[in-house]
């Protein structure tokens, strides 16, 4: 029990005092570590450690995520000693003794991964890191089922400062100071948001975590909330604090099992050490967390939505004005923040402004995690600097397109994004640039394609989403997009004309500048994006009725040329049997019956098949 | 105050107005489809969801819905530049392409907020289609259809349903283009707690809800020879049917009313109004004899059904504070099937009692089991205000032209008691008319109270009855209704007598009027009629009616007797909360 901020400081420095584990082996175990075989590669390691006696200087760490999805499951092993770390990726169980019995240097036969990120807390970076972590900065170094692991990290020191020496307009100011802007993806000032809450007068004011992570491929929440709980939960008093609010909700979809399951233990945790609940640290300041489950909806994501699911009405959001910085959660004022806004704020109390806005740029200080996905060699979590160009984090820190094929184009945003070509690789990423290109920050869901992509598909997919996602309340998201994806279809079965484009563009214009929330209003960005950055594509659809990326099936026949040899290998695999021909002649695709699957196509080994 | 400008026009409104409302004070129509305000009740279906309404307004990225943001200082509006007349185009658009082309035959045909809204904005040619949204049609219940296809998610339904009424059996259900209005586990009307108000059906400005139309059943029965045919109008029949044929909203057009329905071949045309006279004389017995035993306090009036209904789901523990006296038009049924019938010597399964009624509850009122003797029915066929007025105009019938007459004898007696049964706050008045008099055993000169008139939600107050302090209260709407039966049920509040009607305002608001879409001038119009009506009458008090003490003195004995009870009285039965 902490019953005041000296007794945690105490606490923190007996945690960091030099140990008698020297050694520190962490296995990553995220939601998808595990499903990756986290838990036989740590029980592998303890084994191991155990077999050779090496319980008292080394120390099995389980974490959260350290991002690397592509190689999973991933461990690091660090001399707390010397400060020396690497980190092995595609660990299997049965890497355990080469790595245990080289836990000083690098075990020959595992992959060994760079570390591309550095924590600019603690270091400066190095040359290959292009990766800030402040967000991140615990996750994949600290057990989050441990307090001590979060207090011996400076943990609820933010807090304490905030309780001791820090009035609620200090807190705001420093916010305001810092430029942190929201990372749900809007990008409103936080400060703003706080302020405007802390100046209602109410007897009752709530705080809400938006935790209701829904982009496709996007799971930065997800991680934090994994691996690093309490800095949210600390995040949250403070921004309490600042706001006059008691009661916090952090509203998580059902879906996050493992993150919901450390929130628990983290609240529980915190409330039993005097961090959370009634006097915290001692102080006359009281602050309850509580958790809401989403039923999975997207829209929920936007905030009145969020705060109608809570109260139990239907998840559809309403017009603003009010805000709920005015009237929200049962009429009273309200702060939502997404998870990674809250991650940032310990930091920024702790460190200052000054430090924060050290990171970033001039308009979006600080750092931004994304999920890198799609046609890319490294998918995984990542947190750059805002500023950082496109091209570095595709090409750099995502290794490349996967198979080395051509790059065409990065989702950004999310569904409710827009896709950037080649040409805009260099953008800086921030609110303000990616806003210009039309697309949009978004929570930080970072799809990359290649060139077997065919960009109006790909804006079909992002609008059957947002089709499937929409609450259906106004007209032009219920009906408009229902219209504009079906105009895609036409496009992508070869019924579109040069009017169909014309159509669509106007009518997605239309839709951003009626819609009644935010999910509306940006629905149309991949048809729009698309239309202005991949136009050729379009036209080549509607006039020679083609699909160049050979996607489309309508648009697309497979025919067999006179490379052919006969082995039959094509035949045998056509799942509908519409390959004909003698063992060593020549084949014949019926044509009438082929599905366009593109199994022979694959299959082919001399090139014997053409997708025309 | 806040000044803005609108069209380059200043306009001077109140802190927290709308863009609407700033630009109908200088009479600048901005048109509108979810948005339903109606300002007497301070009801406001506020959704912005049809984006129909859509504004420019300067220094702002997108559109503005007018309907619900409001006006800041220094605001510039522009309401018809081409992106906004643009963008409220592609709206109507969309709305028609998700909705059936049927407009010469849907039943909202002429009456439609849709079809209104295509015309006086010019759209004449199409842009957009594709699929359509295709739901059962819930022809379940006997009051209301529910016809999901032609659904444009306006929400004020639901807004009708669950705010106003708080029956709460309207949601928005579904997502995306799948999303539209259902019930709880999307049961038809039949199966849920619906009462029938109809509030839903006034508030629907396509044809996606309307009443279960009678009218060819009333046809028939006209037209077969072996039948007795008998209708009975409602006493808020006469101020608005009116509207229907271009007579001005509040024209009393009861005489003309009576001329027209004889010309449509009813043997005789008789009134409700005696009827409510009825009520009034048993209610007021029950009543006095509560007052004076002091137990069962309050008596709530049980004229309506709708209120009836929502009692029996929602406060079944109060189901002991109703009167058991049946609504007028139940005993009128129960009298022209029993006295009228014995009168003219005719058996009662040949008469068919049509009524006509402002109401849609009434339809399913008449198809309760309890009101059926012997496997005949005391009322056979409701038709709504509109309904009748369709007939009217099928049978080419304009009752304006009309000279007017008399109602017929013996049902068609009635006092001014019973004219304001269709205003909210005319029953108690009537009862109070009566129960004075009967008290303090004079004709008293001083029955006027109107302090219980009006159209606002909740009204109370305590009135003298021949010396004696009675605390009354009136509600209308069954929001309100709860919120008072709340303050009984907690003792905040205790009164003697309390009436209730579902719908706001009374039945001059009910579900089977003339379509007011919004316009609640009309309501005030109504109202006025009603008591200008009572007011030009020679006979105010239900117990001067002398066709009803004629009847007690030829049939029934005296109010309360053995012989009311069997044929004027009904119990209620708590039902299920869902």
């Amino acid at each position: 029990m902490f019953d005041n901020i000296d007794k945690l400081s105490q606490r923190a420095r007996e945690l960091r005092a030099p140990t008698k584990q020297p050694i520190k082996v962490m296995v990553s175990m995220g939601t998808c570590g595990i499903a990756a075989g986290a838990t036989p590669v740590l029980a592998a390691l303890q084994k191991e450690i155990a077999e050779r006696n090496l319980e008292s200087s080394v120390k099995l760490v389980e974490t959260g995520c350290m991002g690397l999805c592509y190689c999973e499951p991933s461990i690091e092993i660090e001399n707390t000693q010397t400060g020396k770390s690497i980190i092995y990726g595609n660990v299997k169980p049965g890497d355990a003794p080469v790595i245990v019995k080289n836990l000083d240097g690098a075990a020959v036969g595992v992959d060994t991964v760079n570390r591309t990120w550095y924590y600019p807390e603690l270091e400066e970076p190095g040359e290959q890191q292009l990766q800030a972590r402040i967000v991140l900065r615990n996750s994949g170094r600290v057990n989050p089922e441990r307090l001590d692991d979060y207090v011996a990290n400076n943990g609820y020191q933010a807090l304490g400062k905030v309780l001791t020496e820090m009035s609620a307009r200090a807190v705001i100011d420093e916010i305001l100071a810092s430029g942190l802007r929201g990372r749900g993806g809007g990008g409103f000032p936080t400060g703003k948001k706080w302020e405007f809450a802390a100046n209602q007068e109410s007897d009752v004011k709530y705080l809400i975590c938006n935790a209701d992570e829904g982009d496709p491929g996007a799971f930065m929440d997800r991680a934090v909330l994994e691996g690093d709980p309490h800095s949210v939960l600390e995040a949250m008093a403070i921004a309490g604090y600042a706001i006059g609010a008691h009661e916090g909700y952090i509203y998580i979809r059902a879906e996050y099992p493992l993150a919901i399951k450390r929130l628990r233990i983290a609240i529980e945790q915190a409330e039993n050490a005097g961090l959370l609940g009634k006097n915290i640290l001692g102080s006359d300041f009281d602050f309850h967390i509580e958790l809401k489950y989403g039923a999975g909806a997207f829209v929920c994501g936007e905030e009145t939505a969020l705060i109608h699911s809570i109260e139990g009405k239907r998840g559809e959001p309403t017009f603003k004005p009010p805000y709920p910085a005015i009237s929200g959660l049962w009429g009273k004022p309200t702060i939502v923040n997404n998870v990674e806004t809250f991650a940032n704020i310990t930091a920024i109390i702790r460190l200052g402004a000054a430090w924060f806005r050290r990171i970033g740029t001039e308009k979006s200080p600080g750092t931004k995690v994304f999920a890198l996905a799609g046609k890319i060699k490294r998918v995984g979590l990542i947190e750059v600097p805002m500023g950082t160009a496109l091209r570095d984090i595709i090409f750099n820190l995502g290794g490349g397109i996967y198979n080395d094929k051509e790059f065409k184009a990065v989702q950004t945003g999310g569904p409710s994004g827009g896709a950037l070509p080649a040409s805009q690789l260099d953008t800086p990423i921030d609110y303000d640039s990616l806003k210009a290109l039309g697309s949009m920050m978004g929570s930080g869901g970072m799809i990359v394609m290649d060139e077997d992509d065919c960009m109006v598909n790909i804006a079909k997919f992002f609008l059957e989403f947002t089709l499937d996602e929409s609450c259906g309340k106004c007209t032009p998201c219920r009906i408009g997009n229902t219209r504009l994806f079906e105009m895609l279809e036409q496009i992508c079965e070869g019924n579109g004309t040069e009017e169909t484009l014309t159509k669509l563009k106007t009518l997605a214009l239309t839709i951003k500048d009626t819609a009644l929330c935010g999910l509306g209003q940006t629905s149309p960005n991949p048809v729009l994006s698309t239309l202005s950055n991949f136009a050729d594509e379009y036209q080549s659809h509607v006039k020679d009725k083609r699909c160049l990326a050979g996607v489309c099936t309508k648009l697309i026949s497979y025919v067999i040329n006179d490379q052919c040899v006969g082995c039959t290998l094509c035949a045998r695999n056509c799942p509908v049997q519409c390959i004909a021909g003698e063992r060593k002649e020549q084949h014949v695709i019926d044509q009438d019956k082929c599905i366009k699957c593109g199994v022979c196509y694959n299959t082919c080994k001399f090139h014997a098949i053409d997708r025309i | 105050m806040i000044n803005l400008s609108i069209n380059n026009l200043p306009v001077r409104v109140k802190k927290g107005s709308t863009i609407l409302q700033a630009a109908d004070k200088i009479g600048i129509r901005i048109p509108t489809l979810c948005h339903l305000e109606l300002d007497c009740f301070t009801i406001e279906n506020r959704m912005g969801s049809c984006r129909i309404c859509v504004v420019e307004v300067e220094g702002r990225n997108n559109l503005a819905p007018a309907c619900c943001t409001p006006v800041n200082e220094g605001m510039v509006v522009k309401t018809s530049t081409l992106r906004a007349i643009n963008a409220r185009r592609t709206m109507l658009d969309l709305i028609l392409s998700d909705h059936p082309k049927d407009c010469l035959t849907c039943e909202k045909n002429g009456n439609c907020e849709l079809q209104r809204l295509a015309s006086e904005m010019d759209l004449h040619h199409l842009l957009y289609e594709g699929r359509q949204s295709k739901y059962d049609i819930d022809l379940a219940c006997n009051a209301i259809v529910r016809d999901l296809d032609k659904c444009i998610m306006c929400r004020r339904c639901e807004n009708a349903c669950n705010n106003v009424q708080t029956v709460g059996i309207l949601s928005g259900v579904g997502r995306g283009f799948e999303a539209v209005v259902g019930t709880p586990g999307l049961r038809p009307l039949s199966e849920t707690k619906c009462v029938f108000c109809g509030q839903c059906v006034a508030a629907c400005p396509v044809g996606a809800l309307t009443e279960q139309n009678y009218k060819y059943n009333v046809w028939r029965a006209l037209n077969n020879e072996k039948k007795h045919v008998v209708v009975q109008t409602a006493p808020a029949v006469r101020v608005a049917i009116g509207e229907e044929f271009g007579m001005a909203p509040g024209e009393i057009a009861t005489g003309k009313l009576v001329a027209g329905l004889k010309l449509l071949g009813f043997d005789k045309v008789f009134d409700t109004d005696f009827a409510a006279d009825l009520t009034i004389m048993e209610e007021t017995t029950e009543f006095i004899d509560r007052l004076k035993k002091n137990e069962n306090l309050p008596i709530l009036t049980s004229c309506c059904p709708g209120w009836v209904k929502f009692l029996e789901h929602q406060f079944p523990e109060l189901i002991y504070m109703p009167s058991s006296a049946k609504s007028p038009q139940q005993m009128f049924g129960a009298v022209a099937k029993s006295y009228y019938a014995e009168k003219m010597g005719l058996k009662p399964e040949d008469i068919v009692v049509v009524s006509v009624m402002p109401c849609l509850a009434k339809k399913y009122e008449a198809s309760r089991s309890e009101f059926t003797r012997d496997g005949v029915p005391d009322v056979d066929i409701v038709i709504s205000t509109r309904e009748l007025a369709d007939m009217f105009k099928e049978a080419g019938i304009h009752i304006n032209k009309l000279e007017e007459q008399q109602f017929d004898s013996p049902l068609g007696e009635s006092t001014g008691a019973g004219v304001i049964f269709g205003a909210s706050g005319g029953v108690l008045e009537a009862a109070l008319r009566t129960a004075a008099d009967w008290l303090s055993g004079e004709d008293l000169k001083e029955f006027d109270f109107e302090e219980v008139r009006g159209l606002s939600g909740i009204r109370d107050t305590t009135v003298k009855v021949a010396g004696t302090d009675v605390k009354v209260a009136i509600a209308s709407g069954l929001g309100n209704a709860r919120k008072l039966l709340d303050r009984i049920k907690s003792g905040k509040a205790q009164y003697h007598a309390i009436e209730i009607m579902a719908c706001p305002g009374g039945c001059l608001n009910g579900g089977g009027q003339p379509y007011i879409h919004g316009d609640t001038k009309i309501l005030e119009k109504r109202k006025e009629a009603i008591y200008k009506a009572d007011s030009g009458l020679s006979l105010r008090k239900s117990h001067q009616n002398p066709d009803v003490i004629k009847l007690y003195d030829e049939y029934l004995d005296k109010p309360g007797s053995k012989k009311a009870h069997e044929l004027l009285h009904t119990h209620y039965t708590p039902r299920k909360n869902w």
